[in-house]
């Protein structure tokens, strides 16, 4: 894994502007001189630059802020949107996965419930939660909870955040693949509104495992992709360091997703990342999470699953008969799909 | 996703002995009558090794000779993401279009096992190794949707150590989505869905439809997991357990109705077929 202190240097002339920026208030406040003026105008710059550099962020550099050790993951979230959370362990087989989250909360005063990868905020608490990659048992547990949630009719909301489920001995003994192919499978029937959210990365299976709904949205520095920029870059040119080239050719940003009409909606992000300003990131997570919800609460059963299926079901970009048959969707065709494309 | 894991595995060609009446293992390296090695159904009748096939042979194999209809024709592989990386994803697919004479890396139909009418299908684990595009997705999902207007039971016979297909990015991470969502609703419908899995079935397709048969066959020792066996040693750093990912394996934990070989998997195809039939009405 590339190391994230080397790789952000795109955010090192913003953190010198803003030095900059503290030393003048310092120096303003000690000498008791007036530079209101000054120190407004730097603040401006500093606004400008940031605007710059995020209109120019590659696809790696955002892979880099959806890792950023600072960014606000799934327990941020929990505090800033929800109230009352209410944590449910365990998937009644075999045990509990710290890696996922499920428990009910109140939303806007709505109840609830509440399933997302947790990675940590320090080293202690990022081992415990395995670093978001979870085992069966978190998908297990996941399903087991969506399934009481459906009982009560009561909205899910997930959190997508994990490098990919956990390739390991265990992993494979207890089904791995089964696990996250029965949530695909449950997810796309169950009776009650889904919303996701990919809050960072979205690590292929291991994010779809809790990732399907009747809208997917991602905040704009996020990232959602069949394989890592890394594990791409071994098979492709057997060494991990063409991940940035690898993770161009993906595809997988917010941008790219939104194109493809995977995504519904791009959530946008505070200047420079969300780790800039965890609390306007949450809030922008929880208004467009709350936009989405009120639209689909109170669909009818049938309709909600018949639209959800619809949904996946016409993802794809193919030619049929000499024609262009392509994912295409309300958000317009996008770049991958050949000019004079049909939709389904 | 668990790419590069596949590459070591049992891709060498069969060889070629002198006169054509020997043939060499590819597993045990024996040299073994051909004729024998057909009589089985392509399998060595020293090791018990299962060669991998074509989905030709397999509809051969099992579905009723004549019966055979293929559905979902015409539909072809674009390059949505402009894949080029050491070999572009167009020159790759044609490679793998001249190599099997398929569009792509799966093949489904109508026809009858045993007399049962039934919708076909299977992957070809020589076509891009099988992998899931939007293509072998959308075949898939057709197929199972077909199966549910019809009412008939579906047999897929997966040979997809690709898992979901790189070149294709997130839009083949989202045919996992798709092909289950189906089954989804074919399970509803009251469907059946023998899955047959094969050498390798790995990834995003063991990671969606495989994983998701009614009742579930394997050929024996098939290459069957979510994790190339090469990411899972490089996590773990250690080595991994003989016999680990194989078929037994699977049935040992529980994951696997059984193991069966290829001379028996018509028959125990069609005793599943026989006593599970699907009611006439919702």
């Amino acid at each position: 894994m590339a190391d994230n202190g080397t790789d952000m240097d795109f955010e090192g002339p913003i953190l010198e502007l803003r030095r900059k920026i503290e030393e003048l208030e310092s120096f303003a406040e000690s000498t008791e001189m007036d530079l209101r003026g000054q120190i407004e105008q730097l603040r401006q710059r500093c606004r400008e630059l940031q605007r710059e550099v995020v209109a120019k962020l590659t696809p790696w550099q955002r892979v880099q802020l959806a890792r950023h050790p600072a960014r606000p993951v799934f327990s941020d979230y929990l505090v800033q949107v929800f109230d009352d959370p209410l944590e449910l362990h365990g998937d009644q087989a075999f045990g509990d996965d710290a890696a996922i989250y499920t428990g009910f909360a109140k939303f806007r005063g709505r109840s609830v419930l509440v399933v997302g990868h947790r990675k940590g905020k320090n080293t202690k608490e990022r081992i415990a939660c395995n670093f978001g990659s979870a085992q069966p048992e978190g998908y297990r547990k996941a399903l087991l909870k969506m399934k009481l949630a459906e009982k009560f009719r009561l909205p899910i909301l997930t959190f997508i955040d994990t490098p990919g489920a956990y390739p390991g001995v265990g992993a494979e003994e207890r089904g791995q693949a089964h696990a996250i192919a029965r949530n695909i499978l449950e997810m796309s029937r169950l009776r009650t509104p889904i919303v996701c959210l990919v809050i960072g990365e979205g690590g292929s299976g291991g994010a779809l495992g809790i990732g399907v709904g009747d809208r997917v949205l991602m905040l704009e520095n996020a990232y959602y992709s069949v394989i890592s920029p890394e594990g791409c870059s071994s098979i492709l040119w057997k060494t991990a360091e063409q991940a940035p080239r690898a993770a161009a050719i993906l595809k997988l940003t917010a941008q790219d997703l939104h194109g493809f009409g995977i995504v519904d909606q791009i959530v946008p992000e505070p200047l420079g990342g969300a780790h800039q300003a965890p609390g306007e990131a949450c809030r922008n997570a929880a208004d467009a999470i709350a936009e989405h919800l009120d639209q689909i609460v109170g669909t009818a059963d049938e309709r909600l699953l018949e639209q959800r299926y619809e949904k996946v079901r016409r993802i794809g970009v193919f030619l049929e008969g000499g024609a262009a048959s392509a994912a295409a969707s309300s958000n317009g065709a996008g770049r991958a799909v050949a000019p004079g494309a049909t939709t389904r | 996703m668990a790419w590069d894991s596949f590459k070591r595995i049992r891709f060498r060609k069969k060889k070629e002995m002198p006169g054509g009446l020997w043939m060499r293992c590819p597993d045990c390296e024996k040299s073994v009558y051909k004729r024998a090695v057909e009589e089985l159904l392509q399998v060595c009748p020293e090791c018990n090794y299962h060669f991998e096939i074509s989905v030709h042979e397999r509809i051969a194999q099992l579905v009723d000779e004549g019966t055979f209809a293929e559905t979902a024709t015409g539909l072809r592989a674009t390059d949505p993401l402009e894949f080029v990386a050491v070999k572009a994803y167009c020159d790759r697919l044609e490679a793998a279009r001249k190599l099997t004479g398929l569009e792509d890396a799966c093949i489904v139909g109508t026809g009858k096992i045993a007399g049962h009418d039934v919708v076909f299908g299977a992957s070809d684990s020589r076509f891009l190794r099988g992998s899931m595009g939007s293509v072998v997705g959308e075949k898939f999902t057709r197929a199972v949707e077909l199966a549910t207007e019809l009412r008939v039971p579906f047999v897929f016979v997966s040979g997809s150590g690709g898992g979901a297909r790189m070149d294709e990015g997130v839009l083949s991470l989202m045919q996992m989505a798709k092909t289950s969502a189906a089954l989804g609703r074919y399970d509803e419908a009251g469907g059946l869905y023998v899955a047959l899995l094969t050498n390798p079935t790995m990834g995003g397709c063991m990671a969606s439809f495989a994983a998701l048969g009614d009742v579930t066959l394997a050929e024996p020792r098939a290459l069957l997991g979510f994790a190339g066996p090469g990411v899972i040693k490089n996590t773990i750093r250690a080595d991994l357990p003989k016999g680990f990912q194989r078929s037994e394996f699977l049935l040992e934990h529980g994951f696997l109705d059984m193991v069966v070989p290829r001379v028996e998997q018509k028959q125990v195809i069609a005793r599943v077929l026989d006593h599970c039939r699907i009611r006439r009405s919702a």
